[in-house]
């Protein structure tokens, strides 16, 4: 008795112990999981939306002939942007290269979209026309948090303000205390930038009561008594050299935020763009289409194909050597690397049949042959799962053969089939390697309009964007994995939802 | 193989010998199954009874590798003829399975499937007579009649197998084949069975299986008692469970083997 008892302590704390064991990959799997979630979903955040820079100016039209070409109106948009900013930050044409920085906080390639709506729909001269152009990537970047920029209130009043040389200035504080200001300061932020009114300096060393530095924005002369009575502090948190904006380009964004004239904007381009060189202007919308028609070209393929052979071998073949190495070689055919299909593609498809490069249809006819090797697989195990029962009572009752497996063994197998069909999609859907090898990785800046346009693949998209050296490539590469992973999420709902109906069909 | 019925037989077997693959299973049966009366097939399992029930219907057709030989006739025509179609046979024979097996559609969808592919109806109204007629003769019409549309899978085991009965009987067949039609039922389900195959028995030609000693003979006027893939012993269940001819009969009804 004694004996059975130890043990059974034992084997229940064995028990335990493999429950636990359970638990804990179940639990390091989902964190896996939302880890991967979070870090995707956080940096493709970035790309959804963009800053832009309203801009309204008083229409002037030009009085004689036809509205000018777009590419007229991208130039005479462009005039009008620079123009503005000039206005409202007119010492940055003092040099030439601050002027360059000033116009480089806008997207010139963003205006086209405007230009386009502008000839179509031309306001009437003389009327007030608005409208918003992107900011630069790099800019976009900024005033996203990268470089990460803090801002505190400084509510010590400024005494005096005294104008060196130039732009330099220096701020005296007569009360002191501002080692607390240097030590932050001076920490591992280089950058550190006063805010007072429209005037915006950076500092370049404190003393316990004096703040010298460079006027970036704004004149002296403009900052009132009411200014005076404290500062914003602006660090950034890395130094000039290792950022692509400069301390010039985020003083004048201080000042346009100030002013209202920035807003964040959901980034709509970003899903009714195609690709593009430039990450701010770039889209997902051909790839995605590229990427329908070719899910289109390979269900049409798969689908019936990797039906019919599932049902010829499982209901009707019969069992000899024959059909054991075609089963064999089907399973191997599984195994087989997508890369070896992508090359079967370029030599037969593209090379001995002529088949255009980069297209959907032989994309999708290379990702059909990947995927009917799984789609035959689930469909067998469908089948088979079928109970024999099912098959005998239909037979018995004078179907014929091919009666019984349509009308009552494939409408059981049919949400196992759907699942392996669907999984089998899925994995085309994601698949780079083999549109690698056939030229679906080229540039194409345009949207297919059918299988037989040039096109590229979101998992290829998203494999050439990760490749950008721009830092923004990063979030439109997360926001493209995001879309491509909202189709996975979309199709296995499809899946889903049509088992359930067949179910509830089916009784 | 003695006392032959009186009346000409339904089916008539002369040296029947089935095959899996190279191994023969059942071993030279002749045997003569009477019209409008019950014959049960007993014997240990794996003695060939399924096998050679099978035979008749020519559902060995689906097992891959069987082969049957000799002469398996009904009303004198040779199943196994060629240019028979099977799927003729078995309109004309029906079969009821171990595992009570409804398809997974609605109780009317089940009985009316066999007329359906049979084209024995011309519209709805005959469909819906026959339906009721097959479930009135299984004894279900009273339980199922209000709920026609819920799955089949939806009724008790018992019921389920009267809904096969149905279905079988729905296609109006000659020859019914049961194999251990209550097998997988409780007793009051089981006492269902057997008093609607005992009621069938008017219009049917039926062969039952059965390891249920009792239940052979409670339902069956023949027993047929089978062993090792050969027939031992056939004549009036009477006889046999009074007075039979071969020790192994007497060895296995008395519960001394199988």
């Amino acid at each position: 008795m004694s004996s059975v008892h130890e043990s059974l302590t034992r084997r229940r704390r064995a028990e335990m112990r493999f429950r636990a064991y359970g638990l804990a990959a179940i639990a390091l799997a989902v964190g896996m999981l939302v880890l991967l979630l979070a870090t995707i979903g956080v940096q493709a955040a970035g790309a959804f939306s963009h800053h832009k820079l309203q801009v309204s100016v008083e229409w002037t039209d030009n009085a004689s002939g036809p509205t000018p070409p777009v590419a007229t109106l991208v130039s005479r948009l462009n005039t009008i942007v620079r123009e503005d900013l000039e206005t409202v930050f007119p010492k940055a044409m003092q040099d030439r290269r601050s002027q360059v920085e000033l116009h480089d906080t806008v997207s010139r390639l963003a205006l086209l979209p405007v230009a386009n709506r502008l000839s179509r729909d031309p306001p009437t001269s003389g009327s007030l026309f608005a409208f918003d152009v992107a900011l630069s990537d790099d800019i976009d970047l900024f005033l996203k948090g990268s470089p990460k920029l803090t801002s505190t209130v400084w509510t010590d009043g400024v005494d005096s303000i005294e104008q060196t040389v130039g732009d330099s200035v220096e701020l005296i504080y007569e009360d002191g205390g501002l080692l607390a200001l240097q030590r932050e300061g001076e920490s591992n932020e280089p950058t550190l930038l006063l805010q007072m009114g429209g005037v915006v300096i950076r500092v370049a060393s404190i003393t316990d009561s004096v703040v010298s530095g460079k006027v970036l924005v704004g004149e002296v002369s403009a900052i009132d008594d009411q200014d005076r009575s404290g500062a914003i502090v602006h660090r950034v948190a890395a130094p000039e050299l290792q950022r692509n904006v400069s301390d010039q380009q985020i003083a004048w964004m201080l000042v346009l935020q100030d002013a209202g004239r920035i807003k964040r904007t959901f980034n709509a381009d970003f899903f009714t763009n195609a690709d593009s060189t430039y990450p701010e202007l770039a889209g997902v919308l051909a790839a995605i289409m590229g990427s329908v028609f070719m899910m289109l070209v390979t269900a049409a393929v798969a689908l019936p194909i990797g039906m019919a052979a599932a049902l010829y071998l499982e209901e009707f073949a019969p069992h000899n050597r024959l059909t054991r190495m075609i089963e064999v070689n089907i399973n191997n055919l599984a195994a087989v690397p997508s890369i070896v299909f992508g090359l079967l593609g370029a030599a037969l498809l593209i090379n001995f049949l002529n088949m255009p490069r980069s297209a959907p249809v032989v994309g999708g006819l290379v990702l059909g042959l990947m995927t009917l090797p799984t789609i035959i697989l689930a469909a067998r195990a469908a089948l088979r799962a079928v109970p024999q029962t099912v098959r005998d009572a239909a037979l018995g009752l004078g179907a014929s053969k091919s009666r019984a497996v349509f009308d009552h063994v494939l409408p059981l197998a049919a949400p196992g089939i759907l699942t392996g069909a669907i999984i089998g999609l899925a994995r085309a859907l994601g698949e780079t390697a083999p549109l690698l090898l056939i030229g679906m990785v080229a540039f194409v800046a345009e949207v297919p309009d059918g299988p037989n346009d040039e096109a590229t693949a979101l998992p290829v998209l998203i494999y050439k964007w990760s490749n950008g050296a721009e830092r923004a490539w990063e979030p439109a590469t997360a926001a493209a994995i995001v879309v491509l992973l909202a189709f996975m999420v979309l199709m296995n709902a499809a899946a889903v939802l049509l088992r359930r109906r067949i179910d509830r069909t089916r009784l | 193989m003695s006392d032959q019925p009186s009346v000409s037989p339904k089916v008539s077997c002369k040296g029947v010998d089935v095959f899996y693959g190279d191994q023969q299973v059942i071993h030279n049966v002749s045997m003569d199954i009477a019209d409008r009366a019950v014959t049960a097939f007993i014997g240990p399992s794996g003695c060939g009874k399924s096998t050679f029930l099978r035979c008749i219907n020519r559902m060995n057709d689906t097992i891959e590798g069987a082969r049957v030989e000799g002469l398996v006739e009904i009303d004198g025509e040779n199943v196994n003829a060629q240019g028979i179609d099977p799927v003729t046979i078995r309109s004309r024979v029906g079969m009821v399975f171990q595992k009570p097996n409804p398809f997974p559609k609605s109780i009317y969808d089940n009985v009316a499937y066999g007329p359906r592919i049979h084209g024995l109806v011309r519209d709805q109204m005959d469909l819906d007579e026959i339906v009721e007629r097959s479930l009135v003769r299984a004894g279900l019409w009273d339980e199922v009649s209000d709920r026609l549309d819920s799955p089949g899978t939806s009724l008790s085991s018992g019921q389920q197998q009267r809904l096969c009965i149905a279905r079988a009987i729905a296609v109006g067949p000659e020859i019914i084949l049961m194999d251990e039609p209550c097998s997988a039922l409780d007793p009051i389900a089981t006492a269902r069975i057997e008093a609607l195959i005992d009621d069938l028995r008017q219009r049917f030609c039926i062969v039952v299986i059965t390891h249920s000693m009792q239940q052979a003979a409670r339902v069956s006027q023949t027993t047929a008692f089978f062993h090792d893939g050969r027939l031992i012993e056939h004549g009036e269940t009477e006889m046999i469970f009074t007075n039979p001819a071969d020790t192994r009969t007497q060895d296995y009804i008395t519960g001394r083997f199988g």
